[in-house]
């Protein structure tokens, strides 16, 4: 597929036509095209790389699967995600994911690449195989317990240590699990009003606390999952002082949403980590417009609807996040003037890949590069809906509210997965 | 729209004084005599008759308030309404004669509810009705015994009874209707 | 009134209105025959998902005396234990042509998730969910109040001025949550008190006083001394060291009783745990209200149905 896209302006501003043939960026100067995209007024952006996606394959495939979670992940702009490791079976031996991996090969539209898991079954007990899973196929560099919390200090020192052996980052949830026995949503006035059991931002930022003195102590990288709180971006930013080599996400709905939408008790706003207060989202933008935080990560996490159609305690925890994450970070970014898009295609693509230690991405649009990209019209705004979902699985917070911005294009390793607007079909991504 | 006043203050006081008179003779030797009115107005016009009967009669004027809105069989239909006190007199109503006074009758929906709910207070030896103004269109076999005046209306016309001392007049009058 | 959620979001022209209807209500049950035909031919479903007779039997007794048909769902044994969801509840008993819901759940926020929920087209009156409010046994507390203080010329009357105290679990307790924001919006002023490892955090942003000695707390004369229940599943989560230290800090003996105003009304939701969190004589005392809280619980639970199944269309 040899693609030719005319006038796309780039992240840094600048316009440029931009070739593809057989996978890479070509020379643009007399190349010959079999698609030729007018992108005129259209902001080309690297191929996004999700270092946080549920894709549920193995074991919960009425939730997601790799085919769904990468088509969602398409039209979102994605062409990387990494798949956590909570599925069934866990993702702590070679054999299932090398299976993840290669199934995301073979649907084509994303890479998927996997996470293992850091302990046997995400059981907090004993260290998986990690050895196994870093020189598998799959090469995986980033292994988290996603979902459950590494809160064994001694564990979590071998894990990093471990983890360090083969280039790998350890990525933390941090939550110390005895000060949110029963947590429900954030702790304060509103959870004491409706009876919702608190979680503390310090089980968060005590743990993030602990395992940046250990990283630091280990000499490994440690990456902090979908940090919520003001508290946290504070530890963060005085470990990254300190020289110590920690990277930090946060959500886009940790960057948009607050607590305030716990009042009604609508199932779908309830998340791990939970919504917090405004002040904790203004303390997260701004840290993630100054480096504190590194990246933006989904954790599109797709659930059935009737594990959401509950009494509030009884509903699972997340939401999904790939088909809006793009348009969520312009708005909470972007349009208020916190990042241009130098600073999207950073937090959203070549970090992101960096930490994950995904290739590709360093040199975006150079030719020779591999032809990740994405397109998309920042202008356009329109009311959020039920027909943006791509996924399994439809529980969003976002359904209703208006958001800014649409994906027109997302070409991963020179085959277009969007076009025009429209997800393409899998024959047609995976014959390439 | 306007409204047609058909009563005034001295109508309304002689109409009471005709009605206190008969049922003292429908009602030979009064000593078991209840008046229980319907609130809201029913309540002001029980009151009064009974400081009539008490004047040609002392020891007559016996006199409570007995609401119905529990008893209503078009709860449903109509907005919610706020239950009244009922206040049983002294000495109940077994073996009494028991006269439900209201100010309008009209479907007899609202007398055949106080019928219902004056059986859970107790066994009258006989019920009676008087209503200040009898307009005609009942849906049950309902009739007063004791009536202030007789308006022919038609369904589209509304009755207003005002008093003194909820509406600061004594008056009744027809409003709407077609014009 | 659609539903009966909860307590904080009633008005107080609303609220004062339930609790003159429950005044009618409770001069039903005096009369010769205490039943009412109004609520002939509706249903009213008990769904209690966590068990709790004495709410249950109360809402029975109630939805009876109203004559409305009850049909009672209770947890234990039925296909709620076996992990039926609210949902599916719901649209099971929708399906049988309910007219309201009583519904006691265990998960904060049900009773609101079933109203909005779009299952199911009955009212909906919260009997209690998890630890959010339980707002009958708030508008029985007041009734039960303005009773104590204003007898038989209650009707019309707020709680101006009555200074209320409310001991112990309040972070746990749903019904020190529907009592505050009622007696708040009646014009009471409400203490709490409890050791700080039960209050809920942000309470010292609610509309009320809150102090953690109790003897303190009982110096400033109140009108009102509300004791809530300490559960026997808190003693070993290290809320407070164990129960002995807690009767002593925080328990209504008899020795605080007896410096109590010998008009002081004493009350609790119950069930009690005498020598716990209220002594035997505090309890059986005269000027204990226990008994007329659950006489009480029945007039405005009718009243509540009432005026969630009298009111049309319109």
């Amino acid at each position: 597929m040899n693609i030719l896209i005319k006038a796309a302006t780039l992240p840094d501003g600048t316009r440029a036509d931009l070739a593809i043939r057989d996978g890479v960026f070509v020379d643009a100067g007399g190349a010959k095209a079999s698609t030729v995209i007018d992108a005129d007024g259209l902001q080309a952006l690297p191929g996004l790389v999700d270092l946080h996606t549920h894709l549920r394959e193995p074991g919960f495939e009425q939730s997601e699967t790799v085919l769904t979670g990468s088509r969602a992940a398409a039209a979102g702009g994605f062409t990387a995600v990494h798949a956590m490791a909570n599925t069934s079976p866990v993702a702590d031996t070679a054999g299932v994911v090398e299976q993840v991996a290669s199934l995301g090969d073979q649907h084509g539209y994303v890479t998927v690449r996997p996470i293992g898991a850091v302990t046997i079954g995400v059981a907090g007990e004993r260290l998986a195989e990690i050895g196994a899973m870093a020189r598998s196929r799959a090469a995986v560099r980033v292994f988290s317990d996603d979902g459950k919390c590494v809160h064994d200090a001694l564990l979590m020192r071998r894990a990093l240590e471990y983890v360090a052996t083969f280039d790998g980052v350890v990525a933390q949830h941090a939550q110390e699990p005895r000060l949110t026995e029963g947590a429900q949503m954030n702790e304060g006035a509103l959870a004491s009003e409706l009876g919702l059991a608190g979680w503390p931002a310090v089980a968060e930022e005590a743990i993030i606390a602990r395992d940046v003195l250990l990283a630091e102590a280990a000499g490994a990288r440690l990456h902090v999952c979908h940090v919520s709180t003001a508290g946290s971006v504070e530890v963060v930013r005085w470990a990254k002082a300190r020289g110590i080599p920690v990277t930090a996400e946060v959500t886009p709905h940790h960057l948009l949403l607050t607590e305030d939408l716990a009042s009604g008790y609508d199932a779908r706003y309830k998340v791990n980590p939970p919504l917090r207060r405004s002040e904790d989202v203004d303390a997260l933008r701004h840290a993630l417009a100054d480096g504190t935080i590194d990246i933006v990560a989904t954790d599109h996490a797709p659930h059935p609807v009737e594990t959401k159609e509950a009494a509030w305690a009884e509903a699972s925890f997340g939401m999904v996040g790939l088909e809006s994450a793009l348009s969520v970070v312009q708005a909470a970014m972007v349009d208020t003037g916190l990042l241009d898009w130098v600073g999207v295609a950073r937090v959203l693509s070549s970090a992101p890949a960096a930490i994950g230690r995904v290739d590709g991405y360093a040199a975006a649009f150079q030719i020779g590069a591999p032809a990740h990209l994405t397109l998309v019209d920042p202008t356009a705004r329109s009311t959020f809906g039920v027909d943006h979902l791509k996924g399994r699985s439809i529980n969003s917070p976002y359904l209703g509210i208006e958001l800014p911005g649409r994906v027109v294009t997302t070409i991963h390793g020179g085959v277009a997965t969007v076009l025009d607007g429209e997800l393409r079909e899998p024959e047609e991504v995976a014959r390439g | 729209m306007t409204a047609r006043p058909v009563l005034q203050q001295a109508d309304i006081t002689r109409a009471l004084t005709r009605i206190a008179h008969e049922i003292l003779e429908s009602n030979h030797g009064s000593s078991d005599l209840v008046l229980l009115g319907i609130p809201t107005r029913g309540v002001l016009l029980a009151e009064r008759i009974a400081g009539i009967l008490e004047r040609l009669e002392p020891g007559t004027g016996r006199v409570g308030a007995l609401d119905v809105t529990m008893y209503r069989d078009d709860l449903r239909s109509q907005p919610t309404r706020s239950p009244q006190p009922t206040r049983i007199p002294e000495g109940g109503i077994d073996g009494k004669t028991v006269v439900l006074v209201d100010d309008v009758l009209y479907s007899g929906r609202t007398i055949r509810a106080a019928l219902d709910a004056l059986s859970a207070h107790g066994r009258p030896r006989a019920v009676r009705l008087a209503v200040l103004v009898d307009r005609g269109h009942r849906e049950l076999p309902i009739r007063a015994d004791f009536v202030g005046k007789n308006l022919p209306t038609s369904v589209a016309e509304r009755i207003n009874v005002r008093l003194l001392e909820t509406d600061g007049e004594d008056a009744v009058e027809i409003a709407g209707g077609a014009e | 009134m659609k539903h009966l959620l909860s307590t904080r979001d009633l008005d107080r022209d609303t609220a004062i209105g339930i609790l003159d209807v429950a005044e009618d209500m409770a001069d039903v049950a005096r009369r010769a025959v205490p039943k009412l035909p109004t609520l002939q031919g509706r249903t009213v479903a008990n769904l209690f998902f966590e068990d709790s007779t004495r709410t249950r039997l109360s809402f029975e007794a109630a939805a009876k005396r109203l004559s409305a048909d009850v049909i009672t769902l209770s947890a234990k044994g039925s296909s709620v234990q076996k992990g039926e969801s609210l949902k599916d509840t719901a649209q099971t008993v929708a399906a049988m042509g309910v007219d309201a819901v009583v519904i006691r759940h265990d998960a904060s926020g049900a009773a609101r998730t079933l109203a909005d929920g779009g299952w199911i087209d009955a009212a909906i009156v919260n009997a209690g969910d998890g630890t959010h409010e339980h707002p009958t046994q708030g508008l029985l507390d007041a009734y039960t109040m303005r009773k104590a203080r204003h007898g038989d010329a209650s009707r019309g009357k707020d709680l101006d001025g009555l200074q209320v105290t409310i001991v112990g679990d309040i972070l746990h307790s749903r019904v020190a949550r529907s009592n505050l924001w009622l007696l708040t919006t009646l014009g009471a002023e409400v203490t709490l008190v409890a050791p700080a490892t039960l209050l809920p955090t942000g309470a010292a942003t609610w509309p009320a006083t809150v102090r953690h000695d109790l003897d303190e707390a009982l110096a400033q004369n109140p009108d009102v001394v509300m004791m809530l229940r300490i559960q026997s599943e808190r003693m070993n989560a290290a809320f407070f060291p164990n129960e002995r230290e807690y009767a002593r800090e925080w328990g209504l003996d008899d020795a605080r009783f007896g410096r109590l105003r010998p008009d002081t009304m004493v009350m609790h939701p119950g069930p009690m745990m005498r020598g716990l969190e209220i002594s035997a004589g505090a309890a059986d005392s005269a000027r204990s209200l226990v008994l007329d809280q659950v006489t009480n619980g029945v007039s405005i639970r009718m009243a509540v149905l009432y005026l969630v199944l009298a009111g049309g269309a319109a």
